[in-house]
């Protein structure tokens, strides 16, 4: 199973992937070597789930932890490229953006910004 | 024995003193439906063997190659036996090619439509996007429809008034499971489901597990499936023969056994309302024809834990949790000589059930979540 973390963080700014800046506060989730290249892990802070990614190119990213389509953590599921996909019912998302890649989810996933210092991952949760 | 379901605990009680047999109401939309809900049953937290990340994504890595030969090898022979009924038509000789061409067609394209619908036959999207239409179909299941009625069985797998697919209902129509060897009532249901897709209906209880964003998607590939069936009967009209049929249509009927053969086994006898795949499913070793048409489906229980998991991995998924699960049935003839018997009984009593015995390597059944009022009724 992933690791399951919850730590604290400063708070900041972090700028979303529709470019509108957010004041933030930024999360420790893990350290950097925590997640295999192309792979996921889940990480729960204050009540909520989020899902972390380690792309095949080396870049991370987050987003809410469950899958929109129903109660599933994403963090069980496979990363592909930039895809992960539902380890229940096989929907599939680009984690990158949160976009739904079709059936069976419709909804798109909410992504966090993420930042990379002295090898630990931080995401930004407003 | 009686196991008295989730109407509530103070119900249930009692209807244990009372003696008296639940009768299950399988409507999506009614008593049984509104009750799972209340009770927890439905998008439950279902119990999974623990397997090391490592281990289950390999097992979960996908890869075009498998499905790619196994469909090279499918839809060959069915050209190869389709071409040989044909030359042969009119001749005896041709009724043994028509029916390898119909267990292909009316058998092999459920294990397709299953295993595409998910999504890990094939690496490339669009290769399963493919066959998953194609399967869709043959089987006469519109794809829109059953991709998500089969969301909703994975999510509430054999939950009364949840789960769309449930094969054997209690108590079990045995006549009905009959004439589905052939089809009969399979093809009448879905034909009338077609046409009335065709003229714009999505019923209510379609509605229950089909997003509205959806619903138009349904009504246009019926549309589509009935001008195809239309142009079949038309060229067999104009032809004075019935051959056209044989190859498009007429295969789900008389090529449905061995999917019925192999389906009944995935859930048939064994438990309902609980939210452990051990309980509920059943593993059965097969021969290897058998595990090509039905695409390694037989490894049921490992399946439902892991719907992730392609079906040319099911095999080593199984390896990997045996240790976890119920003794697989060794053989199909296995499996029905334990389940034709509950059927029967069931016909006495719907409450009754098989309980699988787990390996003294496994973990327990949840008791908190599969009361002894189960225990009880699987006697």
């Amino acid at each position: 199973m992933p690791s399951l973390r919850q730590r604290n963080s400063p708070i900041g700014i972090a700028v979303q992937q529709n470019g509108r800046k957010e004041m933030s506060n930024w999360i420790e989730a893990c350290a950097a070597n925590d997640i295999d290249e192309e792979d996921v892990i889940r990480f729960d802070h204050d009540g909520r789930t989020f899902a972390i990614y380690r792309s095949p190119d080396d870049e991370y990213f987050a987003t809410d932890g469950l899958c929109t389509h129903e109660h599933v953590h994403l963090a069980d599921g496979l990363v592909m490229d930039e895809i992960i996909e539902c380890p229940k019912h096989n929907g599939r998302f680009d984690y990158k953006t949160g976009e739904a890649k079709g059936a069976p989810v419709c909804v798109n996933l909410r992504t966090y910004p993420v930042k990379v210092e002295a090898g630990k991952v931080f995401i930004g949760i407003e | 024995m009686l196991r008295i379901r989730f109407l509530s605990v103070k119900c249930r009680e009692e209807a244990v003193m009372n003696a008296i047999p639940t009768i299950r109401d399988y409507s999506l939309i009614g008593r049984d439906a509104q009750a799972a809900v209340a009770n927890g049953l439905t998008a439950a937290e279902w119990y999974h063997t623990d397997v090391p990340r490592k281990q289950m994504k390999d097992l979960m890595k996908r890869s075009d190659g498998p499905a790619i030969r196994d469909t090279i090898i499918w839809l060959g022979c069915m050209a190869l036996f389709a071409g040989l009924g044909i030359a042969l038509w009119g001749n005896w000789w041709s009724v043994p090619f028509f029916l390898a061409y119909g267990v292909l067609y009316g058998s092999a394209a459920d294990s397709r439509w299953h295993e595409c619908g998910h999504g890990t036959a094939f690496k490339t999207r669009w290769m399963n996007d493919a066959v998953y239409q194609i399967a869709s179909f043959m089987m006469m299941r519109n794809p829109v429809t059953w991709r998500w009625s089969h969301a909703r069985h994975h999510t509430d797998t054999i939950i009364v008034g949840r789960d769309p697919e449930i094969a054997v209902m209690r108590p079990p129509d045995l006549l009905r499971l009959v004439l589905n060897f052939f089809g009969l009532l399979d093809a009448w249901h879905a034909v009338g489901d077609m046409l009335r897709n065709a003229c714009g209906n999505v019923s209510a209880e379609e509605k229950t597990f089909i997003p509205k964003q959806e619903q138009h998607r349904v009504v246009r590939i019926a549309r589509i499936w009935v001008a195809i069936y239309a142009a079949t009967i038309a060229l067999a009209v104009a032809m004075g023969s019935i051959l056209p049929l044989m190859l498009i249509g007429l295969p789900r009927l008389y090529g449905a056994w061995h999917h019925v053969l192999t389906g009944l086994l995935q859930h048939g006898g064994l438990a309902d309302n609980v939210t452990d795949h051990r309980l509920n499913s059943r593993t059965v070793y097969m021969n290897p024809v058998s595990r090509f048409i039905y695409w390694n489906m037989n490894y049921h229980v490992e399946h439902h834990m892991f719907p992730m998991v392609p079906y040319h991995a099911l095999p080593k998924l199984h390896e990997a949790i045996k240790h976890d699960l119920p003794a697989p049935n060794p053989s199909i003839f296995h499996g029905y000589r334990e389940m034709i018997p509950a059927f029967i009984r069931q016909l006495r009593n719907e409450d009754y059930f098989l309980k699988r015995e787990l390996p003294p390597t496994a973990k327990p059944y949840r008791e908190e979540f599969h009361s002894d009022a189960i225990a009880q009724a699987a006697e």
